[in-house]
């Protein structure tokens, strides 16, 4: 399971560098998280709240198979 | 374990795609609404999870009716309950829309914002659905509260027809798809509607969100199958 998380994190790193390259290619900024109007800061925000979320719901599954076993 | 949680995943990955191609593809620059336009994949898509999960809430209903398995009504009861959720976070998103696009920019009244019938139509549906709760809570006979508000159920359902698909097409409205306006069914309709773009990430964050939304309901409906499994013969 914990391989499978870091896996599934590999994932959205490469999300993020395929938007970063990308913005990089339109204004030739060097800074990507200040370019146009800081949105990437909004998605890196976003980003973080959904990933924080879904390991949370994430953990909850497991506890809840953990006591579907006991029982 | 990817055979079986493969959708979780499936949800998870939607979700990000929705975040990064919502906040950062370009969206058409429309008066008053500009780049507010991507709430599109996030308020509607609470609409659409919603009505998702009433009619697989709807469904179970009938499934507890036909054979009476306490199971269907737990599974029900659950659906409705992240549908009605969506439904809250639905409402509570748009109405901080409207408070900077209908309100301020397009200088309408409170009163002619308040009077928007898919407000009141999803207002009335979401009570329905809150009814359906107090109902549940009222009975302390484990079978007739299952066997009443199954039946409820498939009223309230029914309810969302002219509360929330009718009603808003019939009569003048400031969401999109009212008569009068040039705009068709919003978000379905073939051409017109939606610009092509949008429709590439609006679909995936349907899925996406509604799925979210499953997940949550399955980790209720499990955790309350172990607290009443000495309830459950089957």
């Amino acid at each position: 399971m914990t391989k499978f998380i870091s896996r599934l994190l590999l994932v959205v790193a490469a999300l993020l560098v395929t938007v970063v390259s990308q913005a990089q290619d339109n204004n030739g900024s060097t800074d990507v998280m200040r370019s146009n109007g800081k949105i990437y800061v909004v998605v890196a925000v976003c980003l973080t709240i959904l990933l924080g979320l879904f390991l949370y719901v994430f953990s909850i599954d497991r506890k809840i198979s953990k006591l579907e076993k006991e029982k | 374990m990817l055979k079986k949680n493969g959708w979780k995943i499936l949800s998870l990955l939607l979700l990000i795609y929705t975040v990064v191609a919502g906040f950062l593809v370009a969206v058409p620059d429309l008066p008053i609404i500009h780049q507010s336009i991507r709430n599109l994949y996030f308020h509607v898509c609470m609409w659409f999870g919603m009505m998702i999960l009433f009619i697989i809430s709807f469904v179970y209903s009938i499934k507890y009716l036909r054979g009476f398995k306490l199971r269907n009504d737990i599974y029900a009861s659950n659906f409705a309950a992240v549908g009605t959720l969506f439904g809250m976070l639905g409402y509570i998103t748009g109405a901080i829309w409207a408070n900077y696009t209908w309100l301020t920019d397009q200088n309408q009244s409170l009163g002619s914002v308040l009077k928007e019938p898919k407000l009141i139509g999803a207002a009335i549906a979401l009570l329905i659905y809150g009814a359906y709760f107090v109902l549940r809570g009222s009975f302390t006979d484990m079978d007739k509260k299952a066997r009443v508000s199954a039946v409820y159920n498939i009223f309230a359902f029914a309810m969302l027809f002219p509360s929330i698909w009718i009603i808003p097409r019939l009569v003048g409205s400031l969401h999109p798809g009212a008569p009068g306006s040039d705009s068709g069914n919003p978000a379905l309709n073939a051409q017109k509607d939606l610009d092509a773009g949008m429709r590439m990430i609006f679909y995936p964050a349907v899925i996406g969100w509604t799925l979210l939304g499953v997940w949550i309901a399955t980790l209720r409906i499990r955790i309350q199958l172990l607290n009443d499994k000495t309830l459950l013969n089957d």
